[in-house]
């Protein structure tokens, strides 16, 4: 007779540890992947799991087996138009129809092997080796508000904060301790009295000495109150630090004709990838789209990306307008401050002293962190040298150079990977 | 069949509960002995969906050692089976004793009772009788055995490191089809006998290779020099055989891990040679025995409606001109070839008794149990394909010669050809013909210790460009060169792969 056992209940996942092995073996290709999927994503959907498809050659197992070519006659069943004799043209490699039915096991396979990985484990090999600059300086001197909540009773405080119910419950307990014994008292006198005036012939001296006693008492008893001051309760409340987790992003980027889509495209996938990196460490995170010519203007997404301007530029303007934005709508005590930039390298000359000027004593003692990246396949300008000397006394700018779509993930790794400590 | 006694039709649920499953399985096991399936004591696990996955993805093994391989696996099943390319079998069976069957949770109570005849009576019968298993494998020891390896495994993990196991075990899946020795009978095996002879064999074998790669010679014996410049003295077939006893620099702990990989491919060899066989028996007997109990009026008609159809899909077969062409079915034609001998048995006609004579009109069970167990899928074929058979699956052959550019129809279901046919569909399961001929030729035992393999071509058929890959692997395991070499039609050896690679810079890491 058999046994049925029913293993429903057991443990899942017997296979993650092979999965996770896997993982790790292929984890060069997993994030080349990953960062294919970035460039090829948009804002909205960047924030779930990812397919990754890796070319099945890396990850074949090797065995000795038989290649193509040689000899061989093979059986297929479903004969329908040949007779003995009969000639076919070869089909082609790989095709199905007369089936070569060893095309599996010599052919090779060259599908990818496509697999799901979910949006942590995505979000994961993204950030992997990644840290929040300056995270030490983050540290100490964090951002804080303040929460108030209920931190139990205390014996005084406003009357808006009154507990009744606790502060009625003292009154009570108050009450009977002051007047019990009394109350005993009081009802043994009436006992007495009530057997005396039963009886005839009892002495009516007694009886009205009896009847002041009881008065007495009664008073006594009235005199307790209701409510003291002593009996007050009240709700108290304590208020606690709690690290801000807002931040705003300025995205500061030059639209003169200089740029073409291409190059916005590139800049955008950058302000992407540092919005989701963002997004990961402060929960309330607030972006600012500054564009730029030669004048600057706070745009929404879509003109931020996706309208065309014609000019010279001068980029000093998109800098004052971030500061003045900055000032008025988010002070550093209570915001986060990163701003990224992007541009072509392209400046009036004389700008770029100004430049260094404003990040250097406005904007860099307040924001957390300082990107520019230069997208361009030319030699680099006046400002990319006024930035790099910025970089050499300050730590928390950083320059960076694209030439092309593949560099971004690579360059945003280089600009935000894990600071020696 | 008395059908006199009438009894209570079984519930034909849709859904399943343990006592229902008991009250069939009771009905199954009755049957399956009127039949004569001698069986391992069954057991049978209910698992879930996800659970069947894990199952699939350690091809077929309830406990295995941790490797990426197993992982890729799993991640394929997994894609598989969420996009709905691919259905999960219905039933995985483990050759063991009690022997292990697998029934997945969201299955009907029908499909429940086929798995049951088809894997715990089917399968099991055909590990416990047939041949190839009889000799190959020890169902008894064989979860004790997975045990020791998975723990064997996770040990040398924790001593020597991760990566340093999963280099070993790389280089030794790459040869695991090349670890069975064919001629031999594998010495029986239990986990506390492997225990102690493991700690022995670790010893001693590494004694042997000290003795076999001993430097300081014995004694000058000219003679002695003359007869021994061959080693191995002849070619080696068993190359993880050859490598666990003889590679000069592995660690004992790397040679047992061979011997584990090598244990595991013997373990599947003889499945590799009874696909046909197996499933169709299996397939025949699910038929069958669902069958009988219908006839005893067991089973509902809607019971029957529903098994008919999976069995219809199960031995389905395309042709070759179909869009869902991908070889031949397996099921289709083992369990159309046993049906097909019991109709010879049963039935025969001139033609058959032309063909078979020995077993046309003979008792068909005991004809079944016979073919059954002194068979694999090669010899079964050329011994019961029977013209009938060809004719309704329209057989034809297709020689196909590279230096040719066109192919030719060699044989077709005619007279002419029903032996042809025969012929070469059996030698189209011939193991021997399925995977290159590959085997230890030398070792240069007083030079430089290179190792050179010898693969000997059928039909100019050239080995896959892989095998400069397993040459690495092999490289890694012998310590020193290796080189495989191809017989040419001349007759002389080229060679074909090296490790490192002849034209590169030497990457000695020796």
């Amino acid at each position: 007779m058999a046994n049925f056992i029913d293993r429903r209940l057991n443990t899942k996942g017997k296979s993650t540890v092979n999965r996770q092995r896997f993982i790790n073996r292929y984890k060069q290709q997993i994030k080349k992947a990953v960062s294919d999927a970035v460039t090829r994503r948009s804002v909205t959907d960047i924030d779930k799991g990812e397919k990754i498809s890796i070319p099945t050659r890396d990850i074949s197992e090797p065995t000795f087996h038989q290649g193509q070519g040689g000899m061989r006659e093979r059986v297929h069943p479903g004969n329908d138009q040949f007779s003995r004799g009969d000639k076919v043209e070869r089909p082609p490699q790989g095709g199905q129809g007369s089936g070569q039915g060893d095309a599996s096991d010599s052919g090779e396979g060259q599908d990818d092997f496509v697999f799901q990985i979910s949006k942590d484990e995505y979000l994961e090999l993204l950030f992997e080796d990644l840290e929040l600059p300056n995270l030490q300086r983050n540290r100490l001197n964090k951002l804080v508000e303040y929460q108030t909540y209920r931190a139990g009773f205390t014996n005084d405080g406003v009357p808006a904060n009154i507990n009744i119910i606790r502060s009625l419950r003292s009154s009570l307990a108050r009450r009977i301790a002051m007047s019990s014994s009394k109350k005993a008292l009081l009802a043994e006198l009436k006992a007495e009295l009530e057997t005396l005036e039963q009886t005839p012939g009892s002495e009516a001296e007694k009886i009205i000495a009896l009847k002041e006693q009881i008065a007495e008492l009664e008073a006594k008893i009235a005199k307790v109150p209701f409510i003291d001051t002593f009996d007050l309760r009240y709700n108290n409340f304590a208020k606690r630090e709690v690290p801000s987790s807002q931040a705003v992003m300025f995205c500061l980027m030059d639209v003169s004709g200089s740029m073409d889509q291409a190059t916005k495209d590139m800049a955008k996938r950058f302000y992407i990838l540092l919005y989701l990196f963002l997004t990961r460490t402060y929960k309330n995170l607030e972006v600012v789209y500054i564009r730029h010519h030669t004048q600057a203007k706070e745009v929404d997404e879509h003109e931020f990306f996706y309208s065309q301007e014609t000019g010279g530029t001068i980029v000093s303007s998109a800098l004052k307008l971030m500061h003045e934005i900055q000032r008025e709508r988010y002070p550093e005590s209570e915001w986060n401050i990163y701003a990224a930039q992007a541009s072509d390298g392209d400046n009036w000359a004389d700008d770029s002293p100004t430049c260094r000027q404003l990040l250097e004593h406005k904007l860099l003692p307040v924001v957390r962190y300082f990107s520019y990246i230069e997208i361009t396949n030319r030699a680099h300008q006046t400002l990319w040298r006024e930035y790099e000397g910025l970089q050499k006394t300050h730590d928390n700018i950083a320059v960076q150079h694209i030439k092309q779509a593949e560099d971004i993930y690579p360059v945003f790794r280089e600009l935000f990977k894990k600071q020696a400590v | 069949m008395s059908s006199k006694k009438k009894r209570a039709v079984l519930n034909d649920g849709p859904d399943w509960t343990f006592e229902l499953l008991e009250s069939y399985l009771v009905e199954i096991e009755r049957v399956a002995e009127h039949y004569r399936l001698d069986t391992y004591k069954n057991q049978i696990e209910v698992i879930t969906a996800e659970q069947m996955m894990d199952a699939y993805a350690g091809i077929g093994m309830p406990i295995g050692y941790t490797h990426w391989s197993f992982g890729k696996k799993f991640i394929e099943t997994e894609q598989g089976y969420k996009r709905g390319q691919m259905g999960l079998a219905y039933e995985i069976v483990i050759n063991s004793d009690p022997c292990i069957a697998y029934l997945m949770e969201e299955n009907t109570i029908t499909m429940q009772a086929l798995v049951m005849a088809h894997a715990s009576f089917g399968h099991n019968s055909f590990f416990k009788s047939n041949y190839l298993f009889k000799t190959w494998t020890d169902a008894s020891s064989i979860i004790d055995y997975l045990v020791f390896a998975k723990n064997y495994v996770r040990e040398c993990e924790e001593r020597y490191g991760e990566e340093q196991v999963e280099l070993i075990l790389d280089s030794c899946h790459a040869l695991m089809n090349y670890g069975v020795d064919r001629y031999k009978r594998p010495s029986e095996i239990s986990l506390k006998e492997e225990k102690v002879r493991q700690k022995e064999r670790e010893a001693y074998l590494q004694s042997q290779v000290n003795d076999l790669w001993r430097t300081i010679p014995l004694a000058p014996d000219p003679q002695k020099q003359q007869a021994a410049p061959c080693f191995p003295e002849e070619p080696q077939e068993n190359i993880l055989y050859f490598i666990e006893k003889n590679a000069p620099l592995l660690e004992p702990w790397q040679r047992e891990i061979v011997r584990i990989v090598r244990k595991m491919g013997q373990y599947f060899y003889p499945q590799r040679q009874t696909q046909v066989m197996n499933e169709g028996w299996a397939t025949f007997w699910h038929y069958t025995i669902l069958n009988h109990l219908y006839d005893e009026g067991l089973v509902s008609d809607r019971f029957m409606i529903e098994f008919l159809k999976n069995h219809t899909n199960v031995i389905a077969q395309p042709s070759y001109n179909s869009p869902y062409y991908s070889g031949i079915n397996p099921y289709a034609l083992g369990f159309n070839m046993f049906v097909d001998i019991r109709r010879i048995c049963e039935a025969p006609t001139e033609e058959d008794k032309r063909w078979f004579p020995d077993i046309a009109g003979s008792n068909w069970l005991d004809t079944l149990h016979f073919a059954m167990e002194n068979f694999k899928d090669e010899s079964f074929i050329s011994q019961y394909l029977s013209p009938n058979m060809i004719r309704q699956f329209k057989f034809f052959s297709i020689l196909d010669d590279d230096k040719k550019n066109y192919l030719s129809i060699s044989a077709i279901h005619d007279d002419l050809g029903y032996q042809e046919i025969r012929q070469t569909l059996s030698q189209q399961y011939n193991l021997s013909n399925l995977e290159p001929n590959i085997q230890v030729q030398s070792v240069a035992i007083s030079g430089d210790r290179s190792l050179t393999l010898r693969y000997i071509p059928i039909n100019r058929i050239p080995l896959d460009k892989s095998s400069q890959e397993v040459v690495k692997h092999l490289h890694r395991l012998w310590g020193f060169n290796v080189s495989l070499e191809e017989i040419n039609e001349q007759g002389e050896p080229i060679v074909i792969a090296s490790c490192p690679e002849k034209v590169s810079e030497s990457e000695q890491t020796a």
